[in-house]
């Protein structure tokens, strides 16, 4: 009897859903896998794709997007082994999970929290509500490759944003393996995109895009990209977010929710 | 390339006169081959074109737009703000083409003419346009100028007639509604064939009522002086033909009995223009020039949204028919979203960056 050959994993992309190659046809290898390596095509896809989702995505309840960030959590702690097999430590996967439900626990409590009722001189209910910027463009941090990945994605959707995210170059495999945990956690597909390869060559297209709001530059390791990053992004005036060292394992805090929320206030008059 | 050449060959222009010889003809005509027509369309949609070339294309599919809005709820507001995108698609960009025409209902016809006529001076090489000095609405008695073909600023007003979409009404009345249209401006009309009689097979009934709106195209007084006659666009409504057979069949039939154009769809069935449905139309379009002299336009309308969708069909004229048909005059796309797409890789081009849906109008 012949011995099984095992059957060999190419990690692709994920826009729109759908876990396609590269439209340039090519890959590279990480940890004797092949990866793709994303175009600036792909990046155009991508962003297509993230469009498309936000009416959907933006529209859905806070309550909805919650459980679907808590589903996340639930699919992500079946998957406990397999990024372990990857070579991501037990307790950042842990870690990620928990992040998933903390985020999860954020979304119907953000527009509390940051919206309102304003005193006004007039006779006016007065109401100010927090709403989703749109298409975010995001670098993830080169480490560490799950818990980093998950927290600069997490703030982002909660609110109503859709994102294209250019994974960490050198550990895509967890990017990818992450995008099989959101394919099957109910996320509409074109709200979570992911690209693995190099980040200089669909970064800038991403950065200089009209039609995308805002872009974390959080994993943007050369001083001198993100200068040029920055510069694109100004074209359209997206929200930029700069690269900086984080704590990843700490308290993640608010500000990676709160600079994408635009803040929508109605003068509405007031009745007798 | 006008309409002058028909009788040269008289067998052809005989056929109308009996059913039983338009029968015969229309059945004469070799069968298509499905798999072949599907396949040629798919490998001509495979062609890369890029950069100089891509730019020439998009500009060219540019004029080719008939920029078209039928819909119940037009208001005479938004087909003014149709035409007058018509006429600049891009504002923030001079260089940027105007389309080919406006397509709009009958009643909304004077709306778009105001607008497109208002803005005769200032157009490269058309001229001092009628009525544009003083840049009066359309009241129908307008002095011919000099009766540009084109009139209108270059743009086109292009009007559905006959019953749109189902062209089921009694003859009386279409003919009607082609003179009101001719009557308030229009230059063009789109036609649609009687389907119920084509597809029984009453091909007389279909070609003497597409002389009929013809002949009505001239207006109610059809040979008055100077006006030139309104262009004839039959559509052939090929997603209810059901077979490449009697796509063939009825762009013949549109032809012998004098359309200008023929045209996929009324964009109201589910299915519209494909490449397979235009390849047919482009080889008959071919075979009746080569039969008779006459070239005739071909206008796939319907469901072509993107500008790959776009350069796909002007590889596939480019190919089939030759760069004779590459013009305005002779290949037309029936659209509304396409210009917003082809607006935006034109910007994409020129700027090096993605452009977004932002930055042009929502119509």
């Amino acid at each position: 009897m012949s011995e099984r050959v095992a059957v060999r994993k190419t990690y692709k992309l994920f826009i729109g859903g759908k876990f396609p190659r590269s439209e340039s046809g090519r890959s590279y290898l990480v940890q004797d896998s092949n990866v793709s390596l994303a175009s600036r095509k792909d990046a155009r896809d991508a962003v297509i794709a993230a469009r498309a989702a936000v009416r959907g995505w933006a529209g859905a309840t806070a309550y909805n997007r919650g459980q679907i960030l808590y589903r996340v959590a639930e699919m992500l702690e079946g998957r406990r082994e397999q990024f372990v097999a990857l070579g991501v430590p037990g307790d950042e996967v842990d870690a990620a999970t928990d992040r998933w439900v903390w985020y999860a626990g954020w979304s119907d409590k953000l527009p509390q929290v940051y919206g309102g009722a304003n005193p006004v001189a007039g006779p006016y209910f007065n109401l100010s509500a927090p709403e989703p910027t749109g298409v975010v463009a995001v670098v993830a941090p080169e480490a560490p490759a799950l818990l980093g990945l998950v927290s600069v994605i997490a703030p982002a959707i909660v609110s109503g944003n859709t994102v294209v995210v250019s994974a960490s170059p050198a550990a895509p495999l967890a990017a990818v393996t992450l995008a099989e945990v959101l394919a099957t956690s109910d996320l509409p597909g074109g709200v979570v995109n992911i690209l693995t390869g190099r980040h200089a060559e669909t970064v800038p297209t991403l950065a200089a895009h009209m039609d995308v709001n805002a872009i974390d530059l959080t994993g943007v390791t050369d001083p001198e990209l993100a200068a040029d990053l920055e510069v694109k992004a100004a074209e359209n005036l997206k929200r930029v977010l700069r690269p900086a060292d984080h704590d990843w394992s700490g308290d993640p805090g608010l500000g990676r929710m709160t600079w994408l929320l635009e803040t929508k206030t109605v003068w509405h008059p007031k009745g007798v | 390339m006008t309409a002058t050449a028909t009788s040269a060959r008289s067998d052809l222009s005989e056929l109308g006169r009996s059913e039983t010889a338009l029968r015969a003809f229309l059945h004469g005509l070799p069968g298509v081959d499905q798999v072949g027509a599907e396949q040629r369309a798919a490998q001509l949609g495979t062609r890369s074109i890029k950069t100089t070339a891509k730019a020439q294309a998009i500009d060219l599919a540019i004029r080719m737009v008939d920029l078209t809005t039928l819909e119940g709820a037009d208001t005479p507001g938004k087909v003014r703000a149709l035409a007058a995108k018509a006429l600049r698609p891009d504002p923030a960009d001079p260089s940027c083409p105007h389309v080919g025409a406006v397509c709009v209902y009958p009643s909304m016809v004077p709306y778009a003419a105001e607008v497109l006529r208002a803005t005769g001076p200032g157009r490269p090489s058309d001229g001092p346009g009628p009525g544009s000095a003083t840049g009066r609405p359309s009241d129908g008695s307008e002095p011919a100028g000099g009766a540009a073909p084109t009139g209108l600023g270059g743009v086109h007003l292009a009007s559905v007639a006959t019953a749109f979409p189902s062209g089921q009404a009694p003859l009386e009345v279409k003919l009607a509604d082609t003179r009101a249209a001719v009557e308030a401006g229009a230059d063009e009309i789109d036609m649609v064939i009687n389907r119920g009689a084509f597809l029984a097979g009453r091909y007389g009934e279909v070609y003497d009522e597409i002389v009929a709106i013809k002949d009505a195209c001239g207006g109610a007084d059809a040979g008055r002086q100077g006006r030139p006659r309104a262009h004839l666009k039959v559509i052939l409504e090929t997603g209810e033909l059901a077979t490449y057979d009697n796509v063939r069949r009825a762009s013949w039939l549109a032809m012998l009995a004098g359309g200008d154009f023929i045209k996929t769809s009324t964009g109201k069935v589910p299915v519209a223009a494909t490449l397979p449905v235009t390849l047919v139309m482009l080889e008959a379009v071919r075979d009746f020039r080569a039969a008779t002299g006459r070239q005739v336009g071909v206008k796939p309308a319907g469901g072509i949204r993107t500008t790959k969708d776009a350069i796909k069909y002007l590889v596939m004229v480019n190919e089939t028919v030759g760069p004779d048909w590459l013009d305005p005059d002779w290949f037309r796309f029936g659209a509304s979203s396409l210009l917003n797409d082809l607006l935006m890789q034109r910007t994409k081009l020129k700027t090096g960056v993605y452009a977004g849906p932002d930055y042009f109008t929502l119509d």
